[in-house]
């Protein structure tokens, strides 16, 4: 129902259009003369205005405007390339330098290894004569020492089995006798008396 | 019941009848949106190139954009012979653009609706550059008229033809701008009328229209001072260069 209106009010339109038309007179007053020399004459004059105006002033501002920023950003650019360059050496030094000094101090350190270890070594030698010397000493002293302990041994051995003799017996027997016994048993090997 | 679709078109005195001699050269309302075009055009464009700051604000962009926009065009069109000519193609092309884009404001008057405008402003273009391409290369200027590479037999077919498409140059240049900007004024007048005669029941179609071609006409008013200005650089490339 609705749809039945709306188009019928569409086609009536085209009526009422063309009673509209027919209705009013003068068809395109684009054709109507009666003002065409006065719009000539202004559109003259505002276009010659505008012309003047634009040529004169206005264009020539905009067209330095644009050639002053171009030059602008050009020596912007150029400066910065500048720039660029100038801290690239730089970082080439700062690399040559942090290089350099890397190397010194592989140098330094190992300049300080070698002296730390050739104090080392040398200490240790002085140290291992030392000790040595010690141990040298020390070994004179057992040798010595061992040297004379048969004969302590051996005069224990005498004056205690004079001792016991004389508790035993009851008589003194003569020191030498006892003394060639033990001296004859230390020579043939003392461990088969003294151990059992 | 609905306006009829023409009346918009039509010119009044506003003010007192101002005569010359014979001529009636009175302030109308076309004369009004002449003026007022001129003036926005004036006004923009001299904010636009008051101060250059490295970075330009919005005003100074549409205008260094325009610029740049319109010069492109000529140097892609016309080569950099017509250097001296950007001022002039540069004032046509706003002039033309500016008078089609107050067009599209509600109740005012299009100035480039009317075929005396835009011949005036077309005719003027076609003895300019009739002048130029016969003061540029004389006599030789008539070369243009004769196509190389033509069989002898043709030739005055040809010769006929070239004259008479470059006579009918003010008057395709006029009339292509006048009935475009007419047209559309036209059919966006008659649907706006169909609004109102359909009324709240099948009007939201015809208003739906109308909002579209309120769109598509903002594009043609674009293009077409685009197009006059385009082919004003093309004729102007004939005189410079030329070609046959």
């Amino acid at each position: 129902m609705i749809k039945k209106i709306f188009f019928q009010s569409i086609f009536f339109n085209f009526f009422f259009l063309r009673e509209v038309f027919s209705a009013e007179s003068g068809g395109m007053p684009q054709l109507n003369p009666e003002f065409w020399i006065s719009q000539i004459f202004w559109l003259t004059i505002t276009f010659g205005i505008l012309y003047i105006v634009l040529s004169k002033l206005i264009l020539p501002k905009i067209s330095a405007n644009l050639e002053l920023r171009k030059s602008q950003i050009q020596e912007n650019i150029e400066a910065a390339e500048k720039q660029r360059q100038g801290s690239e050496a730089k970082l080439k030094e700062y690399e040559e330098i942090v290089l350099k000094s890397k190397i010194e101090a592989k140098n330094i350190l190992k300049d300080a290894r070698e002296k730390a270890l050739k104090n080392i070594n040398s200490k240790k030698e002085t140290l291992d004569q030392q000790i040595d010397e010690e141990i040298k000493k020390v070994e004179k002293e057992i040798d010595v020492l061992k040297k004379n302990a048969p004969e302590k041994i051996n005069k224990i051995a005498i004056e205690t089995s004079s001792e016991i003799l004389k508790k035993l017996i009851g008589a003194d027997v003569n020191n030498s006798s006892i003394s060639a016994i033990v001296d004859d048993l230390s020579k043939r090997g003392g461990d088969k008396y003294y151990g059992n | 019941m609905a306006a009829n679709p023409m009346t918009q078109f039509e010119v009044y005195r506003i003010g007192p009848e101002i005569k010359i001699g014979n001529f009636d050269i009175s302030f109308t309302n076309a004369s009004l949106f002449m003026v007022l075009s001129t003036l926005a055009i004036l006004i923009i464009f001299n904010l636009g190139s008051k101060k250059n700051s490295v970075l330009p604000n919005k005003v100074q962009l549409l205008a260094e954009l325009s610029y740049s926009f319109v010069s492109k065009m000529i140097s892609d069109t016309a080569g950099s012979k017509a250097k001296p000519y950007f001022s002039f193609i540069f004032s046509l092309f706003m002039f033309v653009l500016f008078c089609n884009m107050f067009g599209m404001i509600p109740y005012t008057f299009t100035v480039t609706s009317h075929i005396i405008v835009t011949f005036v402003l077309a005719s003027f273009i076609f003895v300019g550059v009739t002048i130029i391409g016969f003061i540029k290369h004389g006599i030789g200027y008539l070369k243009l008229f004769v196509p190389s590479g033509v069989p002898m037999i043709l030739l005055p077919l040809i010769v006929i033809i070239e004259i008479i498409s470059y006579l009918s140059r003010p008057i395709s240049l006029s009339v292509r701008l006048f009935a475009n900007m007419m047209a559309g004024h036209t059919m966006m007048k008659v649907f706006g009328g169909f609004v109102i005669s359909l009324g709240i029941v099948g009007g939201w179609l015809p208003l739906s229209f109308s909002v579209a071609l309120t769109g598509l006409e903002i594009l043609v008013a674009f293009l077409q001072a685009y197009v006059f200005a385009i082919l004003t650089c093309i004729y102007l490339n004939d005189a410079l260069n030329l070609h046959h």
